[in-house]
């Protein structure tokens, strides 16, 4: 299979490698330069989903279906996450009257 | 029962004893704390003593391994022969008497119970001393006795006027007790060293085959470090100060453990290895000397010492001389005849004084005594019989198991011959110097005193009358061949028939024209110094003077020839000069300066790393990525370079 590559519905593994590698640094990106936490939390679920994506791509490349299954588990797990980041998000909120992920700030040394 | 099992049980019940009356003796009357702790002596002297009746050989008791290595194994074993069965029976046998005299003396004692629970784990580490199979054994339950006895003599630590003295003498006799020790540690590594090994009997096997010279280095560097532990325990030159200020202890205390067992655990260290002292003449030279030296020097000082207790005391000390003079002449038998007539008769006499400091409202003083005759007839029958027989008067048992020592000196030139029969008579001297002041003439203490004077109760009285009578017929246990037909030398016999090397030894017997004539000549002696001190202390009536005095010989005496002064000069000085001078020097100097260097550096380095705990998540989460970014491009460098 050297040198030929398979294609995705007319894509080559190539374009989705790519688009999750964007999808990923602009994650990384945003929760380095916002503040506001649930812009953060966003971030870190984009994040995850272009690590999806990438899964996803891969197993359809290797013509294999159990990454496949893999990840609707993966995106399960992933909303009870996001359940228990708000909640806490709410807590933070309830506390300070402000989601700025700057003010949570007790542990400084 | 089989004997392994018995002889456990001899172990066990002291143990358990002391474990019962040390953690519910609080809540318990006193009468059950001393029938406890007095049963649980008594138990282990019966089944000691049927063991002796069916004992004919040695028995090795293999208990459990404590420490296994690929050449040498330290196990935990006991093992009974004649020597260690009739130790055990001299302690628990005088040891259950002491006991229960102690329930008398220490009526109304706030530390009853702990006194009793500290008396039974001494019974308890004294047999472990002796039953001990190994060298590793016995130096367990040396350090036992050594905590047990700096225990008691510090027991009434909390007493308004002597606590302080009390506790010195108990911290003087741990000190000097830890330099013995140190002697017994080193000879343990030199015993591994030379034989691998610290079994008594394996030591003996491998010595056949190891050769080892006579006097060679080893053997006279092992034999003079365990005479060093010997001479600790022992009371001997140089470190016998101890044992007089131990006395601060209560006086059952002194006579269980500084007269009759404890002390001697030195004379049975060397009975035991005496198959490595056998080959060093050198080292035997160094006992005879030492133990003559301490026989005499004590006996000097017993000669004007005012308290009762010191007197008995020194005159132990001088005891334990004459025993050692006995190993150093090879008569290693003789000298356990010393000890076991010895301990009936201190063991007699300090209960007697007991029993007397009791009735005079713990005065010890013999100047504050006098004319305790009347008051007190039956301790002054049994105090009489322990004088006569440490006098050795005729026919009583120290004169026996004395003229035996003499005997064994004969043979070694009239000098040391000379200085035994002055050592012994000195004895006399002392001996009867103390009774005469305190039983005869008028009493010289307070005239409240003299309305309380009273006999003791007979749980006190009773021990000291079997004592008594063991005191006077203890000699027949080593009747010399010329005096009966059969049955001489029966303990000489005994030990030799099962105790390992002692059969290769043989005591050495004078003629019966000289060993009469020794008898005969020491007892005229005793009897004109008996006559003598009788003249000038009841006849003139002439009565001590205090202790601060006396002028001349006598100051020196009373002194103590100023040993604690030498030593005080010669070593709690410079160490004190040493931490007052050099070490300030030291620790503000050096040491501290070091610690503070450190604990500064510390402290500067703590306050720049913390400031990395920021607290603002974003600078955590780009540290995480740095790292993250530097492991992945480390991993993709090394496996494009190295791996492909």
């Amino acid at each position: 299979m050297a040198g030929q590559l398979a294609t995705i519905q007319g894509l080559t593994v190539d374009y989705y490698f790519i688009l999750s590698t964007v999808l990923f640094s602009i994650g990384a990106i945003g929760l380095l330069t916002r503040k506001n936490m649930i812009v953060m939390l966003m971030c870190i679920e984009l994040m995850l989903n272009s690590v999806n994506l990438l899964l996803v791509a891969f197993s359809s490349y290797f013509g294999t279906g159990d990454a496949q299954i893999f990840v609707f588990f993966i995106v399960v797990v992933a909303a009870a996450e996001a359940t228990v980041g708000l909640s806490i998000l709410i807590m933070a909120y309830r506390n300070n009257r402000n989601i700025e992920a700057d003010l949570l700030n007790n542990l400084k040394g | 029962m089989a004997t392994e099992s018995l002889i456990l049980l001899v172990l066990l019940f002291p143990l358990l004893g002391g474990i019962i009356n040390g953690i519910v003796g609080k809540n318990l009357s006193e009468s059950l704390i001393g029938i406890i702790g007095t049963a649980m002596v008594a138990i282990p002297f019966i089944i000691s003593f049927s063991i002796f009746l069916s004992l004919d050989k040695a028995i090795q008791i293999p208990l459990f391994t404590l420490i296994q290595m690929s050449k040498f194994s330290l196990n935990a074993g006991l093992q009974v022969d004649g020597l260690a069965i009739w130790m055990t029976m001299i302690i628990t046998g005088i040891g259950t008497l002491i006991h229960i005299f102690s329930m008398g003396y220490m009526k109304g004692d706030s530390g009853f119970h702990k006194f009793f629970a500290y008396l039974n784990l001494f019974v308890f580490s004294m047999l472990i001393l002796v039953l001990g199979s190994s060298f590793f054994m016995l130096f367990f339950g040396w350090e036992g006795v050594g905590i047990c006895s700096y225990l008691l003599i510090g027991f009434h630590y909390n007493d308004k006027e002597k606590g302080m003295l009390n506790t010195l003498a108990a911290r003087k006799a741990f000190v000097m007790n830890r330099i013995g020790d140190l002697g017994l540690l080193i000879a343990c590594f030199l015993l591994i060293g030379k034989f691998g090994s610290l079994e008594f009997t394996e030591i003996a096997i491998k010595m056949k085959t190891i050769p080892i010279g006579m006097d060679s280095l080893a053997i006279i560097s092992i034999t003079l470090c365990l005479f060093l532990a010997a001479t600790g325990k022992s009371a001997q030159i140089p470190l016998f100060t101890w044992l007089p200020d131990a006395m601060a202890g209560p006086t059952p205390v002194s006579a269980l453990i500084h007269a009759a067992t404890m002390v001697t655990a030195g004379i049975y260290l060397v009975v035991r290895s005496n198959f490595l002292f056998e080959l060093a003449p050198y080292t035997q030279h160094i006992i005879l000397y030492i133990g003559l030296a301490t026989s005499l020097v004590a006996a000097f000082i017993a000669m004007r010492q005012n308290d009762i207790k010191k007197v008995l005391a020194y005159s132990t000390v001088s005891q334990l001389g004459l025993m050692f003079v006995a190993l150093g002449l090879g008569s290693y038998s003789v000298a356990i005849f010393h000890v076991t007539t010895h301990a009936f008769f201190k063991a007699l006499l300090f209960l007697g004084s007991g029993s007397i400091i009791l009735a005079n409202h713990h005065e010890q003083n013999i100047t504050k005594m006098g004319g305790l005759k009347k008051y007190m007839p039956t301790t002054h029958m049994v105090f009489l019989i322990g004088t006569l027989a440490i006098a050795g008067f005729p026919f009583l048992s120290g004169f026996f198991s004395k003229d035996e020592i003499l005997a064994a000196g004969f043979g070694h030139g009239p000098i040391i011959f000379g200085l035994l029969i002055l050592s012994a008579s000195l004895t006399a001297i002392y001996m009867f110097r103390m009774y005469f002041l305190v039983f005869f003439g008028e009493f010289r203490g307070d005239n409240h005193t003299r309305d309380h004077l009273h006999e003791s109760p007979a749980v006190m009285t009773i021990p000291l009358i079997v004592l008594a009578i063991l005191s006077i017929f203890g000699g027949a246990l080593n009747f010399p061949s010329f005096m009966i037909e059969s049955g001489s030398h029966w303990l000489d016999d005994f030990l030799s028939h099962s105790t390992f090397g002692l059969s290769a030894v043989h005591p050495h017997h004078l003629d019966t024209t000289i060993a009469v004539g020794i008898m005969i000549g020491t007892s005229l002696l005793t009897l004109t110094i008996i006559g003598i001190s009788y003249i000038i202390y009841v006849t003139k009536k002439k009565t001590t003077k205090e202790e601060s005095e006396f002028i001349g010989w006598e100051k020196l005496s009373t002194k103590k020839l100023y040993f604690d002064e030498l030593y005080h000069s010669l070593f709690v000085k410079p160490i004190e000069w040493k931490s007052l001078n050099v070490l300030p020097f030291i620790e503000n100097g050096i040491l501290y300066k070091i610690i503070s260097i450190l604990t500064a550096f510390v402290v500067s380095s703590g306050n720049q790393i913390r400031k990395i705990q920021s607290g603002i998540l974003s600078s955590y989460y780009f540290w995480m990525i740095i790292g993250i970014v530097g492991l992945i491009g480390y991993y993709l460098i090394y496996f494009k370079f190295w791996n492909s």
